[in-house]
């Protein structure tokens, strides 16, 4: 019995091992690859367009609610202390430093990502890709790389529009909504918040977040069974472990970051 | 989507994304206080910088005169050497004296420079001589119990 369970665990271990393997391969051959493809721009800026335009929609809006909720929420905590004045640096330092990279990364996983195991996993069932071997064209040069290269230009910006967004959402209800003095809004996030330690931080979060979260998918996408089925179930996986990625690559930055 | 079209909803994205980081550089963090103008270099020797800390403000009378470059540490006269920029529209005499200070109770601490009264100015280079360090709580608090103390002693005599 005992034995029985040691050896599965150990065949576990080795299964996950091998898997851990495979990917770093394919990502090492992938951004190899990659390379060569400043000679057809025109493939990244297609993937910027779909992976980044069509997400402005929801990362816009959810921005904005974000903010809204932050001023209020946080007006309600600091009147307690008679600090109202400082809910503009509240909102800022939050959305800069925390909010504005990690709640994008999960729209963006939830949105971008799943789009992309989506069209890969087609692209492999409908044997896509297998043909584009056959006629000696390199799929991770031609349909992986470009959509990797444009998650990581797409996220940060995403990111930053964001941040851009709470802060101008914290605003609204703040200052028009609620009544705080702009004057002290404004002028305290301006002295509260570092270009480098807090905006800076948080655009290398969002670099980071957009690497992480964009191979997950691409990778989910070329390794899904090439069925209906295996491909909805690689859907899922991007999303579960994008997201636990990203939280977890959250804590890590945080800790090494702010210290 | 033509590629026309298509290049330009591309080119919108990232000029929102770039105006967005600029919105936030400029208008939300403290860009504009990040001297882009000229500066002049002076040092002054501190017995404890207590918690000052690289690009702290160098105020006088309140108003950011210049920032902290570098902190060192002087081996040879086991004092602490702070190396600060100076705005170059400020000129100050060279007599000069630079407290550290605290911003409110448990801010931040900043170098507040007084003015002396000599004619001469400081220029990039130059030592500021008379210093005051920083007030660490624990050196108030055993000078306080050790003054009771004697205090005490006084009074039983």
């Amino acid at each position: 019995m005992i034995n029985q369970w040691v050896s599965h665990l150990g065949r576990a271990v080795r299964v996950w091992l091998s898997e851990l393997g495979l990917a770093s391969r394919t990502l090492f051959a992938m951004l190899i690859s990659g390379l060569g493809l400043w000679r057809r721009p025109r493939l990244i800026t297609t993937q910027i367009h779909f992976i980044g335009n069509y997400s402005l929609v929801i990362i816009l809006v959810s921005g904005l609610f974000v903010g809204f909720v932050l001023a209020y929420q946080g007006y309600y905590t600091l009147n307690r202390y008679g600090s109202e004045s400082a809910l503009g640096l509240l909102v800022a330092l939050s959305l800069a430093r925390e909010l504005g990279p990690v709640i994008t990364a999960l729209l963006f996983a939830g949105r971008a990502g799943t789009s992309l195991t989506a069209e890969i996993g087609l692209m492999k069932a409908g044997e896509q890709l297998a043909a584009m071997e056959m006629m000696a064209v390199n799929p991770l040069q031609r349909v992986l790389a470009p959509r990797f290269i444009a998650g990581l230009i797409a996220m940060p910006i995403l990111a930053t529009l964001f941040t851009a967004m709470g802060i101008l959402g914290g605003y609204l209800v703040g200052v028009q909504l609620i009544g705080v003095d702009e004057g002290s809004f404004w002028s305290q996030m301006q002295g509260g918040v570092d270009l480098y330690e807090d905006i800076g931080n948080g655009v290398i979060k969002s670099v980071v977040f957009g690497f992480a979260a964009t191979f997950i998918a691409i990778y989910q996408g070329y390794q899904a069974q090439p069925t209906p089925e295996g491909v909805s179930r690689a859907t899922t996986r991007t999303v579960v472990l994008s997201s636990l990625m990203v939280l977890w690559l959250d804590f890590v930055l945080t800790a090494l970051m702010f210290q | 989507m033509q590629n026309k079209s298509l290049d330009f909803w591309v080119g919108l994205f990232v000029l929102l994304g770039a105006a967005a980081l600029l919105f936030l550089a400029l208008r939300v963090g403290n860009m504009s206080s990040i001297s882009t103008g000229d500066t002049y270099v002076v040092t002054a020797k501190f017995d404890n910088i207590g918690g000052l800390k690289p690009r702290a403000p160098v105020k006088s009378a309140g108003v950011v005169v210049g920032r902290i470059g570098a902190i060192t540490f002087d081996d040879k006269t086991f004092q602490a050497s702070v190396s600060m920029d100076m705005d170059s529209h400020y000129k100050f005499p060279k007599d000069s004296s630079a407290k550290i200070l605290t911003s409110g109770l448990l801010g931040e601490q900043y170098v507040g420079l007084e003015p002396g009264g000599d004619v001469n100015l400081l220029a990039s280079g130059d030592k500021i001589k008379m210093t005051q360090s920083a007030i660490v709580l624990e050196n108030l608090i055993s000078q306080f119990l050790f003054s009771k103390a004697a205090d005490g002693k006084e009074g039983s005599k």
